[in-house]
């Protein structure tokens, strides 16, 4: 089976966005995207795991019967869930604190087993692990996009604290946007996630919209395993 | 009759095989574990050491806080276990100490706190290392977002009677928050409890150590 990684790309970053489209992972993502450094540190994580967690489930997908599929593949992202966490721990200390239980909860989010089912268990390697990178890229871009407008709007600053995740180097990053910024509390607390995430989809199902008014109308037969794992936007 | 015979069969197979990946999965966490585990150790103690440097300035001490540590459970602490202090020396005279204590009635819980006391009784520093206040109100208690916190160092119960240890609201010394008094009253009372306590085990704290410098259960 041929894997087109042209199509991969645009399904992961846009067309089936694991953040906007599918709406999985939605606690952290919502947990965490309170500032940049956070965003990134989780969307980081989440990415590493994925790739890997792909690759792993394609290697063996031939040894493990379907009875015993699902255990061997939570047992597989859980084992590199807590390979990142000791990880972290080791070489970002501070930021695991910041970061807390939701790096645990990586195994939980749904992305990763549902990537692992839907394309790891059925294709080879090479494209299992450039899936889940390229779906966890697109998760990771979601998170780092929704931190930085949060961040922006609730403390008038970007990318304050990110020495906690890329070192020393980055000590002096804090970038005052607003001079005297008093501050918007609302973006920080968890229903300012909620609201940032809403914008961000309609604002993506508004360039959809745009782009298919500029295309000449083409009529799509729709494929019926690609109703499930829509959650927003238009059904094609 | 041909499922019945094969389905032992599969349910074997199938358990080998899942202890076999349980069996891989475990070795390559216990592998990275112990790859990790000194790096780990390392890099909590050196956030524990960071967090406790902040409170002392530099030169008041020249011991290693982390080797003179006391194990203390008193209700005057707050602490719902008993947790350990830090003991500092100048050339062999107590310098100061840095305790460890809970405010129970913050906002949104616990508040958990490293106060640092100089060996005659002023308030080194205090900081926050752990706190549920509300983002934006409550969190001023942290350095980085105001600098609240730095307003009881040089405090004593000496130069501050018993009754102002409290916010202005409640006819205090201390400053409290736009949108927020509770939790900086809790946090004030926190301070105030602690330097009850080494008030009253003053001596004592200080010569426990002196006489072994492994960390030992207090009464």
């Amino acid at each position: 089976m041929s894997v087109n990684y042209r199509e991969l790309t645009i399904n992961g970053l846009w067309k089936n966005n694991p953040g906007l489209v599918q709406l999985l992972g939605l606690c952290p993502l919502m947990g965490t995207s309170n500032s940049t450094v956070n965003a990134l540190g989780l969307g980081i994580a989440t990415l590493l795991v994925l790739a890997c967690s792909n690759a792993a489930v394609s290697m063996i997908r031939n040894a493990v019967t379907p009875a015993i599929r699902l255990p061997v593949f939570v047992m597989i992202i859980a084992a590199l869930t807590t390979c990142i966490e000791l990880l972290m721990q080791a070489y970002t200390y501070q930021l695991y604190m910041i970061l807390g239980v939701f790096i645990p909860l990586i195994t939980t989010n749904c992305i990763i087993l549902g990537r692992a089912e839907a394309f790891a268990a059925k294709n080879n390697v090479l494209s299992s692990a450039y899936d889940g990178f390229i779906m966890g890229l697109g998760f990771a871009l979601v998170l780092l996009a929704i931190g930085i407008v949060r961040e922006l709007l609730g403390t008038g600053m970007l990318f304050a604290n990110m020495h906690l995740l890329l070192g020393p180097i980055a000590t002096n990053w804090t970038w005052v946007v607003f001079e005297n910024y008093q501050g918007f509390l609302l973006a920080i607390l968890p229903p300012g996630a909620f609201l940032v995430m809403g914008l961000l989809i309609a604002l993506k199902n508004h360039i959809d919209d745009r782009v298919l008014a500029r295309k000449p109308v083409e009529v799509v037969t729709s494929a019926a395993a690609d109703r499930r794992v829509r959650v927003t936007g238009v059904v094609e | 009759m041909s499922v019945v015979d094969s389905m032992p069969r599969s349910i074997r197979k199938n358990a080998v095989v899942l202890g076999l990946f349980a069996a891989i999965t475990v070795a390559i966490v216990a592998l990275i574990q112990q790859g990790t585990a000194s790096r780990i150790e390392q890099a909590r103690e050196q956030a524990q050491l960071q967090a406790l440097s902040e409170i002392l300035p530099a030169g008041s001490y020249d011991n290693n806080l982390l080797e003179h540590t006391l194990i203390l459970d008193d209700p005057l602490l707050g602490n719902r276990a008993a947790e350990p202090a830090y003991l500092a020396f100048l050339a062999g005279e107590p310098a100061a100490i840095i305790l460890q204590a809970t405010a129970p009635d913050g906002y949104s819980g616990s508040i958990r706190l490293l106060i640092g006391i100089t060996a005659d009784g002023n308030l080194a520093g205090v900081r926050v290392l752990e706190h549920h206040e509300t983002p934006g109100l409550g969190d001023k208690i942290e350095t980085g977002k105001s600098d609240w916190i730095h307003s009881f160092t040089g405090k004593s119960l000496i130069n501050t009677d018993s009754d102002r240890w409290e916010v202005r609201k409640n006819r205090g010394d201390f400053d409290q928050f736009a949108g927020a008094t509770i939790t900086p009253s809790a946090v004030v009372r926190a301070v105030h409890k602690a330097l009850q306590f080494f008030d009253a085990h003053n001596e004592q704290l200080f010569a426990s150590a002196l006489s072994s410098p492994t960390p030992e259960e207090l009464p």
